[in-house]
């Protein structure tokens, strides 16, 4: 098994590649405005540095956000057309549980990143594997108070300290942790998620009012 | 000719994920996906309603293209791709998925000019391109008056419209007559049975003193509508077919006037019209006219090439592999506002080489 992991569903553009037992090669690089030209490169680097050509590639892995939404297509669309073009299957991982997967806590806990204009996007944690709530986009100040307590991990939850008051590292997804937890899941036969993105919010359109007069009342 | 480059192109810079596929001047696929419908309600294009359509909607696409061409992925000499101008977040899902297929499959990876695309397109259907060429660009995102001698590294804006594009123009009447969105295939159809000198609306920018290549609409734009308003506070009925078509009327008008002229001021003997707006079959009609009456050539593609797709981009990428134009980087990137003047982006190291390199292939180009 090769799996080559990538996310770029916050400002961290990265890549891993593991094969099915550790990572071997990985890259991170944080520039939130850069995703699309730092990603193919990277993936380049990353294959170079072990010695691998991209068809030894047996499983793409994607990490499908919750995220900002031109950054995140960004990854998606890549590991799509990597997936057409080699005629390998395309796994999705939320950005969330990669997260929570590098995450060193004991006990229940939160991961929270940057959704922009002042929200989080967010899901609870039992422990590093296991998810107890959907991902959600909200303000922290309209987040559970009990839950806000807890331990919290992320950009999101570093940049509101007043609602996280327990934050902590890991500040950005790795395509490293990434490809582990995609790897342990694939292991234990369960069904990875499709490589669909997660927007939580619905495109901002305003449908126009009546054609504006330009007449002078 | 089995010699000539096979490339698959893919255009994102709007609301059609486009994938073409072309050998050479040969079209073999020219597959679309388009979510004009679910910009309609808004009257408009939406640009991240764009952006989540084309990713959804790329792999089948490109998929459906390869099908169509009956070709395999492995055959390629190249992927090109609309690297801009157009929706930043639109162009970067194409410039991604390009970038992904070129490296997964080993080939090189050209991106390119949305315009200049919109007039290499123009092969597909009459040929290689004259040397030099004058093009008139007309949709709902552009209207310029570009000369190119070479359409693969001279490109040359001589005008452009100072306010709204053409095609917008068009859209914004057909709202204010409320004929829906987009506007300018129902304006066409109205057009049709009204009179076209039934009022005498205002020709943008055609003073003396005026630009000579430069467009105006927004004031001919305002004048219909004031038009518009003053029957209805009369209480007297639109005329819709004949205010379609005076309005047409004066757009294109205008357009062929300022586009015969330029080639006559050059002395370029060839038109070629492209873009959405080009579709339009008052255009092509008055664009006739004038061209013969001036002694200039007219090329005008069939309307499914005038539109956005992706295989106007195959086609410059064919173009670019011909003359061998120095691939792009890895690190493409989208540049929502790449200059008309850059036909391609080349990756780095390669960018002085261009004319040297030219004269060395000439004697190897494809008829
Ligand atoms: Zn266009």
């Amino acid at each position: 098994m090769l799996l080559l992991a990538l996310d770029t569903a916050t400002p961290a553009v990265t890549v891993a590649l593991h094969d099915g037992t550790s990572v071997i090669a990985s890259s991170s690089q944080v520039d939130a405005r850069r995703h699309g030209e730092l990603l193919l490169p990277a993936v380049d680097r990353v294959l170079t540095e072990a010695g691998l050509k991209l068809d030894a590639v047996t499983g793409i892995v994607v990490g499908i956000g919750p995220g900002p939404y031109t950054g995140l297509r960004v990854g998606l669309m890549t590991a799509d057309t990597f997936g057409l073009a080699l005629g390998v299957p395309v796994h999705g991982v939320c950005t969330l549980d990669g997260l929570a997967y590098a995450a060193d806590v004991e006990g229940p806990f939160v991961v929270a990143t940057d959704a922009r204009r002042k929200e989080v996007y967010w899901a609870r944690y039992a422990d590093r594997r296991t998810r107890l709530s959907e991902p959600a986009v909200d303000r922290p100040a309209e987040i559970d108070g009990t839950v806000a307590a807890l331990p919290a991990v992320g950009a999101g939850a570093l940049l509101y300290p007043d609602t996280f008051k327990d934050a902590r590292a890991p500040e950005y997804v790795s395509a490293a942790a990434l490809a582990s937890l995609a790897a342990e899941r694939l292991a234990a036969g369960e069904e990875p998620e499709p490589p669909r993105p997660l927007y939580l919010r619905r495109p901002d359109a305003q449908v126009p009012k009546n054609y504006k007069a330009v007449t002078p009342k | 000719m089995a010699d000539e480059p096979l490339v698959l192109g893919i255009e994102t810079s709007c609301d059609e994920t486009g994938v073409g596929i072309v050998r050479g001047h040969t079209l073999l696929a020219d597959a679309i996906a388009s979510s004009v419908d679910e910009h309609a309600r808004f009257g408009g294009v939406v640009p991240e309603v764009a952006s989540r359509a084309h990713l959804e909607a790329m792999v089948p696409t490109i998929q459906r293209a390869l099908k169509d061409a009956g070709v395999s992925a492995g055959d390629l000499d190249g992927i090109a791709v609309t690297a801009g101008p157009g929706l930043a977040g639109a162009l970067l899902v194409g410039v991604s998925a390009a970038k992904a297929y070129a490296y997964a499959l080993g080939k090189p990876l050209y991106g390119v000019n949305h315009l200049a695309s919109h007039i290499c397109v123009d092969q597909l259907e009459h040929g290689a391109l004259p040397e030099p060429t004058m093009a008139l660009l007309v949709s709902g995102g552009h209207s310029s008056l570009l000369l190119s001698t070479d359409i693969t590294s001279d490109v040359r804006p001589m005008g452009a419209t100072i306010d709204d594009a053409a095609g917008e123009a068009f859209d914004k009447i057909a709202r204010v007559l409320n004929l829906g969105f987009p506007g300018g295939p129902v304006i066409d159809r109205y057009a049709k049975e009204g009179d076209p000198k039934a009022i005498a609306f205002p020709r943008g920018l055609t003073g003396s003193r005026d630009p000579a290549y430069d467009f105006s609409f927004s004031g001919l734009k305002t004048s219909v509508a004031r038009w518009i308003e003053a029957r209805r506070a009369a209480g007297e009925d639109v005329p819709v077919r004949d205010v379609a078509a005076s309005f047409q009327e004066a757009v294109v008008d205008v357009l062929t006037r300022k586009a015969v002229r330029a080639c006559k001021d050059e002395g370029v003997d060839h038109l070629m019209i492209g873009g959405g707006v080009a579709a339009n079959s008052r255009l092509r009609v008055l664009a006739q006219e004038r061209c013969e009456a001036a002694g200039i050539r007219l090329r005008v593609p069939r309307p499914k090439l005038c539109t956005d797709n992706g295989a106007m981009v195959a086609a410059l990428g064919a173009e670019m592999v011909a003359r061998n134009r120095a691939a792009s980087d890895w690190d493409l990137s989208a540049d929502s506002s790449l200059p008309v003047t850059d036909p391609h982006v080349p990756g780095r190291g390669h960018a002085h080489t261009h004319d040297h390199v030219h004269e060395v292939a000439k004697e190897n180009l494809y008829p």
